[in-house]
């Protein structure tokens, strides 16, 4: 025992340098989030809260459920790729409940987005110049909407 | 058994770190999805695009994304310079900046281009969703991070705000949320897609110009037009494997 002799004070530090340690494990046991580092260097929880976030465009499939008249109507013409909510708006209040009825957009407003005639639009995309093709007159007068090609029947 | 002031102390630190691991891992919060089977990324065919901002008011609407700031926005681009003239004095001038413009991100749509000549193109940006992503790599907390199936994610109860990786994006694609105070960027609306539908952009572009694509799904028509078309990635001499596709991408998009 003669090497140890005189070798309190380290073995006292040794202990210190333990407790301190042990102090810092349960600290950190406390302090980082339960699924830290579950798929890397962050909190793998937050992919689950960030998912479940409520969704505001139900989709067309679903819109398609009920509508299904209109989605035929669609299907055969120019807008056939067109989604519904693309002009309708965000739906999913109304597709949670049907009683929640949407506002039927303003065609004057609302063609005239993809419609207006740019040079910088793609030359085989269908334009009109709003100031002088029957201005003022909402186009769903004479094109509807869901079919808009003059050959499906739906322009007068 | 008789356990020694000196072995409890080795096996204290033992039983902690053995006991983190138990407690760590909580079962996934969709359960009929499984990350590990998807790899995001988004496809943009420049030519369909026309440049009605559709995309970035769904966005804003389905994100509450504050107005003056953009998860996804529209860029018009014109190059003067482009085609050469007939008799060939003109040629393409690489010197000759393009004009971009894009007025509240392109929300309400462009002025009417008055200048026929040139080449008009236009240009939706948004996160690239990159594979190598700088932004999450200067993260000093791990507040934003990399999916395991692919996505760019912040989390926002852990971000501190610092905007490290507001300057680290070479897109320019994040913001500080002016209320919020904490970093703010397209999730590639993780919440529609984790439930089996598209992003918010996709569903309410009338062109179909822009695609969310999965390239861990076979079946996925991306594959096929990734062999038929010449598709370009932004910066990618920044080897930041952005997965945001672009089809018949001009040379002077920056």
């Amino acid at each position: 025992m003669s090497v140890f002799k005189d070798a309190g004070h380290l073995f006292r530090f040794a202990g210190l340098f333990v407790l301190a340690f042990l102090i810092f494990l349960v600290v950190r046991h406390y302090i980082v989030p339960k699924s830290f580092g579950q798929y890397g260097h962050y909190r793998g929880a937050s992919i689950g809260e960030i998912a479940a976030r409520p969704v505001k465009f139900a989709g067309h499939e679903t819109c398609e459920t009920c509508h299904s008249d209109e989605a035929a109507k669609k299907s055969s013409g120019k807008h056939a790729h067109v989604n519904c909510e693309a002009c309708h708006g965000a739906l999913a209040s109304h597709a949670d409940d049907p009683s929640i009825m949407p506002v039927l957009p303003d065609t004057a407003v609302l063609c005239a987005r993809c419609h207006t005639a740019s040079a910088a639009k793609p030359k085989g995309f269908p334009q009109v110049d709003p100031a002088s093709h029957y201005p003022g007159t909402p186009c769903n007068t004479c094109h509807q909407p869901h079919s808009p090609g003059m050959d499906a029947g739906g322009a007068k | 058994m008789k356990i020694s002031r000196r072995q409890m102390l080795i096996l204290l630190p033992a039983a902690a770190v053995a006991w983190e691991s138990v407690m760590a891992g909580t079962p996934e919060d969709a359960p009929n999805y499984k990350m590990t089977g998807h790899w995001w990324g988004m496809l943009i065919d420049i030519p369909k695009c026309i440049g009605c901002g559709n995309c970035v008011r769904a966005c804003q609407t389905e994100n509450d994304v504050p107005d003056g700031y953009f998860r996804t926005w529209v860029e018009r681009y014109h190059r003067s310079d482009w085609p050469m003239s007939e008799s060939g004095d003109v040629t393409p001038n690489p010197l000759i900046a393009p004009e971009v413009i894009s007025p509240d991100g392109g929300k309400e749509g462009f002025p009417a281009a008055t200048d026929e000549s040139g080449k008009y193109f236009f240009v939706p940006k948004m996160c690239n969703h990159c594979a190598e992503s700088p932004c999450t790599q200067v993260c000093p907390v791990g507040a934003t991070f990399i999916s395991p199936d692919g996505v760019v994610l912040v989390d926002q109860t852990y971000c501190l705000g610092c905007a490290y990786c507001v300057q680290a994006c070479p897109y320019g694609c994040r913001y500080v949320h002016p209320e919020k105070k904490v970093a703010d960027k397209c999730t590639l609306c993780y919440h529609r897609i984790t439930k089996g539908l598209t992003t918010a952009c996709c569903e309410a572009c009338p062109t179909g110009a822009r695609q969310l694509v999965d390239l861990k799904n076979p079946n996925d028509p991306i594959h096929a037009f990734l062999k038929t078309h010449s598709v370009q990635v932004l910066k990618p001499q920044m080897a930041t494997g952005a997965k945001l596709f672009y089809n018949d991408l001009d040379g002077s998009v920056r």
